[in-house]
């Protein structure tokens, strides 16, 4: 099968206006009769199921939380991107597209992240229009912040809770919605299957988590927004129910894979603490405007702060590394995530972490507060050199941008950064690769959707901070809704499609066969057990840095690890019942089918790109060595066992921008 | 150090329920208090036990999913946070912790320590939004302008989490701060007010609907409540409502 990505002709300019021109409707009396399933309710499908539902479409959806309000997007802390140029600082669409497809190292599809581009200002009336309180100035104007891996300020903010924010914006457009009959929801529901019939989405598999009970739920198109699958390394700052299972499924069921092994570590997490931990916090990379980021210079001092014989604030200017200033002098602190992950690991590799575990660096803060503080005391008349009224005004200053994240970090580690720097390491935060879908975000199953973070197209090998929540929104609220009505116009005369048809029966058997399997197993090692074991070798063999020996290795483990799963797993409890670790026992088995596949791409893909990084190809200094032979998206056809599964290729053109090293020294 | 647990097991909503005891050894204080719960549920399963039912997502605060009574308060003994991010460190060697979950008419159990929350969802979906639809055709962000003290004091009311530390806390099982920080969002910006009357009446009668009890300004919802929401939102919605009545 050949990929078609379905990009439309003309210059990118005029791709999507002539694009929206030609498809076809459905006008409003039809689309009564038209119903969509959305699985998922953060910013993609909360976006996506308040908007079809406004259209006039009758929307099931379903999430696996007690509500839709608490999809992880609400965890996303430092903003969203759009290309307003309200700073005057030289922004535009087209240079929101160059940061965004230079940032994704070159391998994201040149129209979809133009569109991406285009589409960012109207989220932003969008989101105000619904009530969303952005930060503003003192005029009352949107006041903007800087982030990584780009020279203008293009992020819009509220606080450092910005995808809580952005969520509560769209649940309340779904509210809105749920109130008025265009939205059924499923609370407490976990989608199992996706059921094919004539080669057509037209339905799913869902499993109620309170009773227990397998349904059948039919509608003319299919779109999962399921999000990202970093679980599968089990530490990583994704929430603890976050999981591959619908994307999986419709895997299986004849969705093409794309990079699965394009995962971006981010550069500032609180480093893990022990063996008990069961995820991790993120630092929001905001904090990087004012934080610095540096290692001791000389080692014994890295062993005297292990030792606690000695403090970071004892450190000397002269004796630390602020190694990304050192190293990428343009952009310094504020270089994309993937070079400051990999510049953190390759100082702790080198032995300078500085704590116990030698896998942490510091954020500090101290310059920071100082720069504030005198800024303030010139402003409010005060003397600029005493020390103690200018760290207490910086710390103001720095409370009212960061203090929420500064209490988070203190109630975890337990040391307050207002005196000492922070530690950071890097932590599995957001997969870049998901599912193959087309530039109508259609997968390669006809009427199957995949949009956000479960899709692959935007982000290319790596993702630039801020830009996750813009793409969540722009497909939700202003691709899908058109691109899906074009697919639909063929619907108005199908009816209601039942779901007494043999391939939901068949369906339905499969997804008991599983449960079955699991619940009566009876086996000696919790679910538990086995995430902590493919963790391991995830994060050990297909982490920051891979390699071909380790990617072989990894990939006979998890099959091995795979198959003691399904002998020996034990899973307490029925399968009628609120049940959590059956619940659990599914996705790690999709974990565990997905880690195989992971590891396979990363072995295929020789050359280094964004958060693919290959020890056997980087350039002398160090950095990621792309390699034009790859410039092209690896869309996995899934064959039996992830061992199995068939490459096919889309090669990336761009015809708009000019591929070259991605340098920001 | 070693823990005494006093948790609250419940079969089904139907079931009676009680506290059953259970003890853990080895808790570190880097713990955060669900890892050790995890810990516990590991040791559980390997006895051949049902592990304890509690509700959990995100585990950074932010989600509002985690509910628990420690020691006879919401979300345990620190301020500002939620029960996933309280740490062992604030407990003693030895010491006996009792774990239930919200109890309010308007939240009825599900499993041991999963409550119902939906009600919350459904006094939203009665006027919890701004009736604009997502067509992209809105006015440019920066057509209305709005003062950073009210942009400042509409965000501190949307940070609730909904979480429902308040009602549980609350001897009358009030919804009050959680109704009132939403139209409080609202109600503080331009674009919230076309509609305002609408929306906290109808609010408010989901609440009473829901069986929410009254407010009686004993202020442990605010106490309690780990994002800090001010009892100034509830003032803020007593006023609201009765603009909406007198107009």
């Amino acid at each position: 099968m050949a990929l078609n990505s379905r990009v439309p002709e003309g210059p990118i300019k005029d791709k999507w206006t002539n694009y929206k021109d030609k498809i076809n409707l459905v006008n409003p009396a039809n689309k009564r009769l038209i119903d969509v399933i959305i699985v998922g309710t953060g910013l993609a499908g909360g976006s996506a199921a308040a908007t079809l539902a406004e259209l006039g479409y009758n929307v099931k959806s379903f999430c696996f939380q007690d509500s839709p309000r608490r999809a992880h997007s609400i965890a996303a802390q430092g903003g969203i991107n759009a290309a307003k140029n309200y700073q005057g600082d030289g922004d535009s669409t087209y240079r929101l597209f160059y940061d965004t497809v230079k940032g994704g190292d070159y391998r994201s599809r040149e129209a979809n992240v133009y569109r991406l581009a285009e589409v960012s200002t109207n989220i932003i009336d969008q989101c105000v229009a619904q009530g969303v309180p952005f930060a503003r100035d003192y005029g009352g104007l949107l006041d903007n912040r800087s982030f990584g891996g780009v020279l203008v300020s293009r992020t819009f903010y509220a606080k450092g809770q910005t995808g809580q924010q952005l969520l509560l914006g769209a649940y309340s457009a779904m509210n809105r919605q749920i109130g008025r009959g265009k939205i059924k929801m499923y609370n407490r529901h976990e989608m199992l299957d996706v059921v094919i019939v004539d080669g057509k989405a037209r339905g799913i598999i869902a499993r109620n988590l309170v009773t227990g009970e397998i349904e059948r739920h039919s509608a003319h198109a299919v779109v999962l927004a399921t999000g990202g699958y970093g679980n599968a390394f089990y530490l990583s700052t994704y929430a603890m129910g976050s999981n591959v299972t619908a994307s999986w499924k419709a895997h299986k069921r004849g969705a093409f894979f794309a990079n699965p092994c394009f995962t971006q570590i981010h550069p500032t997490c609180i480093p893990v603490s022990g063996d008990h931990q069961s995820k991790l916090t993120l630092m929001s990379e905001s904090l990087r405007n004012d934080g610095r980021i540096w290692v001791p210079k000389n080692m014994e001092d890295v062993l005297a702060i292990r030792e606690g014989k000695l403090k970071p604030v004892e450190i000397s200017e002269e004796n630390r590394d602020y190694y990304l200033e050192r190293r990428y002098p343009a952009f310094g602190n504020l270089v994309p995530r993937d070079v400051a992950s990999r510049a953190a690991k390759e100082r702790c590799d080198a032995g300078y972490g500085v704590n116990k575990t030698g896998e942490a660096v510091y954020l500090d803060f101290a310059a920071a507060i100082q720069r504030y503080g005198k800024e303030q005391a010139h402003v409010k008349g005060l003397d600029e050199n005493d020390k103690v009224v200018v760290t207490k005004l910086g710390k103001d200053i720095i409370k009212a941008k960061y203090g929420n994240l500064f209490q988070m970090y203190e109630k975890i580690v337990d040391q307050n950064p207002y005196e000492t720097p922070m530690m950071i390491y890097p932590a599995v935060h957001y997969t870049m690769g998901g599912i193959w879908v087309d530039y109508n975000l259609m997968t390669t199953v006809p009427g199957l959707y995949a949009i956000g973070e479960a899709n692959f197209s935007d982000h290319g090998a790596n993702r630039l901070g801020a830009s996750a929540l813009m793409q969540g929104l722009a497909d939700g609220y202003f691709v899908l809704p058109y691109t899906i009505g074009d697919y639909l116009s063929n619907d108005i005369r199908t009816g209601k499609i039942s779901t007494d048809s043999k391939e939901f029966e068949e369906a339905e058997k499969q997804v008991k066969a599983t449960i079955d399997a699991l619940v009566n197993n009876n086996g000696t090692h919790s679910v538990d057990y086995f995430h902590k074991k493919l963790g391991k070798i995830m994060w050990n063999k297909c982490g920051m840095a891979r390699n071909e020996k380790d990617l072989k290795d990894a990939i006979t483990e998890i099959a091995e690890l795979r198959k003691e799963f399904w002998k020996d797993v034990k899973v307490p409890g029925g399968a009628n019942e609120y049940n959590e670790e059956l619940a659990k026992a599914g996705r790690v088995a999709d974990f565990l089918e997905l880690g195989e596949l992971f590891a396979k791409d990363a072995l295929q893909r020789e050359e280094s790109a964004g958060g693919h990084f290959r020890d056997e190809y980087q350039t002398p200094e160090g950095e990621a060595m792309r390699r034009k032979e790859f410039q092209y998206v690896s869309a996995w056809e899934y064959k039996g066992e992830p061992k199995d599964a068939v490459l096919h290729k889309e090669a990336l053109v761009y015809e708009n921008i000019e591929v070259k090293e991605r340098s920001y020294k | 150090m070693k823990l005494t647990l006093k948790i609250w097991r419940q079969k089904s909503a139907s079931d009676k329920g009680k506290l059953v005891d259970y003890k853990v050894d080895d808790v570190s204080s880097d713990m955060s208090f669900l890892e050790m719960l995890d810990v516990l549920n590991q040791d559980l399963i390997d006895k051949n036990e049902e592990p304890i039912a509690f509700d959990h997502d995100c585990r950074e605060g932010i989600c509002g999913m985690c509910s628990m009574f420690i020691n006879g308060r919401a979300h345990g003994p620190d301020r500002s946070i939620t029960v996933c991010q309280l740490h062992m460190r604030s407990f003693k060697d030895g010491d006996t912790i009792y774990i239930e979950p919200w109890r309010a008419a308007a939240f009825p159990v599900i499993k041991d320590l999963i409550v119902d929350r939906s009600a919350f969802d459904r006094i939203q979906q009665a006027g919890g939004f701004i009736s604009v639809n997502t067509s992209g055709n809105t006015q440019d962000a920066n057509g209305t302008l709005i003062s950073k003290h009210a942009a400042d004091t509409a965000m501190d009311a949307a940070t609730c989490i909904g979480c429902g530390a308040c009602v549980a806390t609350c001897k009358n099982s009030s919804a009050m701060l959680f109704v009132g920080a939403k139209v409080s969002q609202y109600a503080l910006l331009p674009q919230g007010q076309i509609e305002a009357a609408d929306r906290v009446r109808n609010m408010v009668a989901q609440m009473d609907l829901e069986g929410f009890g009254n407010c009686t300004n004993t202020g442990a919802c605010e106490i309690e409540c780990p994002k800090g929401i001010s009892l100034d939102n509830i003032a803020r919605m007593n006023r609201e409502l009765m603009k909406a009545n007198l107009n």
